[in-house]
């Protein structure tokens, strides 16, 4: 299909909204009732026609506004943007893949030419048609990393690997739940999860760097991670904590359904062939309580996650404040009808909310 | 003097050990306030023979017994910061083999140390003994300014004003712990301030 990009915002007014087919597509991060972290990772070999997971980087209705945001957050903060000096060539790498990638899955939206090292790239939404030199960073205007993720949703780490560990040094971090690049950068795998509760002690961050490390050119591996935001707002950094921490307390029992979010991360993992660097995109979804709310299955399975979710998960996903608010809307879409396994909407199968008593 | 025993804390958070002669064709030894008694410890006569011996008084009266210990090379810098010139130097100009030893607060050891590794030094060859002050060297997430030696939490950012709280994760390469806003989500809410460690 084409897609209709959306003009919205992710600041200010709030402009972002979903379509009916961004909606369907949603990655919903739960295929059971319940939560906890576990290494939950699988092969990233496509997926259904249509889904996020169909193509290597997924390009939505939220492409451009999506740049336009990164674009002012770069302006205002360029330390969200970084590579260390031995992470050049893996920029190219990525340059490389995303490229490859978006101008084979996306034909009609991104071309790649290549003659030699001088390469000729149309980006057709964004209106850039440049021609430049393979590995020669006076080609470009900026870094081969900047350049092309300011032309890629989501956030991207690069990770050096040596020493049997990754290494996180070089990354465009616009869009985060609220982690900084500028103080994660140089970390390796363990120190950058330092603050995450309760994944240390089961083992899961030593089970996941080891299938990370054995990853290989042309298998990448993806799993999904998700938050809470209140407002759609992407740029939930920490250097801006101070500014947009108080929209968390602009929550109301009228407001919830279109005020909260919920974020999900379809994070993908690929080898990169010259640096033996791993690239890590993180893509961030956002969906409002309402819009989840219009398919049952994710209505019924929401509530009892978040219901039951342990108090560690929610105080560090940010939302243990507005857990009992979230849940006197969430109940009222949970009629305690079964749910089914995997986390796809079935709005055909799954039989529609049965109205409460009291509604 | 007694140790402090840091209590257990996440995986980005340095740990810090004895000081331990070692071999080595040269010795490089620095130290502020009462880290020089784990100088004084650990030096051996065979190890000052080929020793630079950099000491930061912030006020204590360690300066003779340090000199006592005959290094090679003795220097007193007035700060750490009136000190990192010359710090710079002595890696840059290391040869193979040096021995690093870092005695005192956590501020020091962890710049001293950037300096060893952006120098190309092993972090095999580099040994930290914490001593004397608890207090942690901050930057601010939001502002990116540093403050030195904070000993309470919450404390106000000494760059852009703001109430900070003391976070456990640490960047090694900033040589700093995170401080974030506290009342970000509640202006105002200031809890009063207390020992990090009370
Ligand atoms: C190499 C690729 C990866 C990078 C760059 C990365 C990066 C991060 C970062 C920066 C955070 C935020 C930490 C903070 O609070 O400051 C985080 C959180 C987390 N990561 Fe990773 N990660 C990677 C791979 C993985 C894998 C493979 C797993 C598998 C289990 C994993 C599990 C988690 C979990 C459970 C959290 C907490 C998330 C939450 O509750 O919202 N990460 N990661």
């Amino acid at each position: 299909m084409t897609i209709q990009f959306n003009d919205e915002t992710f600041r200010d007014d709030y402009s972002f909204h979903n379509s009916a087919w961004a909606i369907k597509r949603f990655p919903f991060p739960f295929h059971e009732d319940s939560y906890m972290y576990s290494v939950n990772m699988e092969q990233h070999r496509g997926g259904p026609a249509g889904s996020i997971y169909e193509k290597r980087f997924d390009v939505d209705e939220h492409y451009l506004s999506e740049m336009r945001d990164r674009a002012m957050v770069l302006a205002d903060d360029p330390l969200r943007c970084q590579s260390l000096p031995h992470m050049t060539l893996a920029g190219w790498d990525l340059l490389e893949l995303i490229m490859v990638s978006k101008s084979e899955d996306y034909p009609e939206l991104f071309e790649l030419h290549r003659d030699g090292n001088t390469w000729r790239w149309v980006n057709k939404p964004m209106g850039i048609d440049d021609t430049f030199t393979f590995l020669d960073e006076a080609t470009l205007p900026y870094g081969p990393l900047e350049y092309i993720t300011r032309q890629a949703q989501g956030d991207w780490c690069v990770l050096d690997q040596r020493d049997d560990n990754l290494w996180m040094d070089a990354g465009m971090v616009t869009t985060q739940a609220d982690w900084s690049l500028d103080f994660d950068i140089g970390m390796n795998f363990f120190e950058w999860h330092a603050p995450v509760p309760l994944a240390h002690e089961k083992g899961i961050f030593v089970r996941a760097l080891k299938f990370l490390l054995n990853i290989q050119q042309g298998s990448p591996a993806r799993r999904l991670n998700w938050t809470m935001t209140v407002t759609p707002l992407l740029d939930t950094s920490p250097e801006n904590y101070h500014k947009w921490g108080i929209q968390k307390t602009t929550l109301t029992p009228e407001n919830i359904g279109q005020k909260q979010h919920l974020r999900v991360e379809l994070q993908t993992f690929f080898r990169l062939p010259r640096s033996n660097a791993l690239v890590f995109p993180i893509r961030a979804y956002l969906c409002s309580f309402q819009d989840l709310m219009t398919m049952p299955k994710w209505g019924r399975r929401l509530h009892r996650v978040i219901r039951d979710l342990p108090e560690e998960l929610a105080t560090y996903k940010g939302f243990i404040a507005n857990r009992p608010m979230m849940l006197d809307y969430l109940s009222k879409f949970d009629d305690g009808l079964p749910t089914s396994d995997g986390i796809w909407p079935e709005f055909e199968s799954e039989p529609p909310l049965k109205p409460s008593a009291d509604s | 003097m007694s140790k402090f025993e840091f209590p257990p804390s996440i995986k980005s958070r340095p740990i810090y050990g004895t000081l331990e002669p070692r071999k080595g064709p040269a010795h490089l030894l620095i130290a502020d306030a009462v880290g020089a008694e784990a100088i004084i410890e650990v030096a051996t006569p065979e190890m000052m023979r080929t020793a630079h011996i950099i000491y930061i008084p912030k006020g204590t009266e360690f300066s003779e017994k340090l000199r006592a210990l005959n290094p090679a090379q003795y220097y007193e810098g007035a700060s750490y910061a009136a000190s990192v010139s010359r710090i710079h130097k002595v890696l840059g100009d290391a040869k193979m083999g040096l021995q690093v030893y870092l005695a005192g607060t956590e501020g020091m050891m962890g710049q001293a140390q950037l300096e060893a590794t952006n120098a190309g030094i092993p972090h095999s060859a580099i040994q930290l003994e914490h001593r004397g002050s608890v207090a942690r060297r901050m930057q601010c997430v939001h502002c990116k300014g540093i403050t030195e030696d904070v000993e309470v939490d919450p404390f106000v950012c000494s760059h852009c004003g703001l109430n900070l709280f003391v976070r456990d994760h640490y960047s090694r390469r900033i040589a700093a712990y995170q401080g974030v806003c506290i009342d970000a989500e509640d202006l105002g809410n200031v809890p009063p301030s207390k020992g990090i460690y009370e």
